[in-house]
């Protein structure tokens, strides 16, 4: 086939909704645009794991510290997932983690914001995996196969998360006023953070046709944001917690919630390396992976000496 | 490290994890991973494809241990099947009356 037929075939098959696979051939622009996607969405479920990871220790109890070791440890086997996908197109794992750890990859910058009190936890489950299924629903059908076969994986998996942490605020905002007050703090600090998550607005970033051709992205960032909102402010009534937004209400026109005006400036600026906890989460990261280097030198040891021994039985016999 | 490179000048191989989700059904591709050797893979296998029961039987296989058909030659490698229909039972007409066939 010729370069041009090649495209052809690729182009048909995107537009019968087919997957590509690894050794299909595909356009250089696509390879990379995946990559980066992909593997940035790896870093934020590796790097997602150190604001909780905070909490399991001071877990209140037995059966909270259970769940959420079991949610950071889904976390954990998502950025696994995530990480092999990417690596069907060519890149490796290490580079990835180069890229990371030298700060020339971006993770979501919602986990460069502290976790303060144990409500906390119910805030990062309700919203920000709340957030992060929204946005991640529509990967499930995404055209690059790996990519949507983890994410359908993963998809599943985060339902318990957002539950668990409803169900946390659902408990302290059923509790002391000091329980409610907490909850009220967290749902206020971690709010606006989550509408970030989306991205910036529209108008700002305007969905490049390929990514939507591709099946890359779906709905827009202020489409998802104002799904978001909206089905996240019918849930913090039944909290009987107010949002932290004097502009909201309801317009009926648009059948939507208006809301006050996102904090942009202050967006960037995290996004940039200036948030809260970008250098500690940063710092945590390559400190577990230098501090592991030994345990990954003594298993490829180890591994290769029994692989001699055998041979050499082999070779006795 | 000094230098800012978190390279692992070996990095793990890859293996392919195949998972039996019940007694009685195949195998099925589930994902990969990196281990340094077969029994690490199997573990890794367990915690990262297994956490809700999805699995009574893992299989391991290093990645490059495995071969695949090439996609550019689809049309010629299944295409020879396409016109044989007579292969598939619903290709014979028979009468109504015949019964258990
Ligand atoms: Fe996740
Ligand atoms: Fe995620
Ligand atoms: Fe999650």
């Amino acid at each position: 086939m010729t370069q041009f037929s090649f495209q052809q075939h690729f182009d048909d098959k995107i537009d019968r909704d087919e997957t590509i696979e690894p050794k299909d051939w595909m356009p250089d622009d696509y390879r990379k645009t995946l990559i980066r996607q992909i593997s940035q969405h790896a870093h934020s479920e590796i790097v997602g794991m150190l604001p909780e990871g905070n909490w399991i220790s001071r877990a209140p109890t037995l059966r909270r510290k259970a769940v959420l070791l079991a949610k950071v440890q889904d976390e954990a086997g998502h950025g696994l997932y995530l990480y092999s996908a990417a690596e069907t197109l060519g890149i490796s794992r290490d580079e990835m983690y180069d890229q990371l750890h030298s700060g020339k990859a971006k993770y979501s910058s919602i986990f460069n914001y502290p976790t303060l009190t144990w409500a906390d936890m119910g805030a990062v489950g309700w919203l920000v995996d709340g957030a992060a299924i929204m946005n991640q629903v529509p990967l499930c059908r995404t055209s690059y196969g790996p990519y949507a076969r983890a994410m359908v994986r993963v998809c599943k998996e985060e339902s318990f998360h957002q539950r668990q942490g409803f169900e946390i605020m659902l408990n302290l905002s059923k509790g002391s006023e000091i329980q409610r007050k907490m909850a009220q703090d967290a749902f206020n600090r971690w709010w606006w953070p989550s509408l970030m998550m989306f991205g910036p607005p529209d108008a700002e970033s305007p969905n490049t046709e390929n990514s939507v051709r591709w099946r890359i992205k779906r709905l827009t960032n202020d489409e998802l944001r104002q799904k978001f909102v909206d089905v996240t402010v019918e849930q913090a009534k039944i909290l009987g917690l107010t949002i932290p937004d004097k502009d909201l209400k309801w317009n009926e026109e648009r059948g939507h919630f208006d809301f006050g005006a996102i904090d942009w400036a202050e967006f960037k600026n995290v996004v940039k390396g200036n948030g809260p906890c970008n250098k500690q989460r940063l710092e945590t990261r390559k400190k577990a992976w230098e501090e592991g280097q030994w345990v990954r030198d003594a298993a490829t040891a180890h591994a290769s000496k029994r692989k001699s021994r055998k041979e050499n039985e082999a070779k006795a016999a | 490290m000094s230098d800012n490179k978190t390279t692992n000048k070996s990095e793990w191989p890859l293996w392919e994890v195949f998972i039996r989700s019940k007694a009685g059904l195949d195998h099925k591709h589930a994902g990969s991973l990196h281990a340094a050797d077969f029994e690490m893979a199997i573990e890794n296998a367990r915690d990262v494809y297994t956490r809700r029961m999805e699995g009574v039987s893992i299989w391991v296989v290093e990645s490059n241990n495995i071969h695949a058909s090439d996609p550019g030659q689809s049309e010629s490698m299944y295409d020879p099947a396409s016109d044989k229909i007579y292969r598939h039972p619903t290709f014979y007409n028979l009468p109504d009356e015949v019964k258990y066939m």
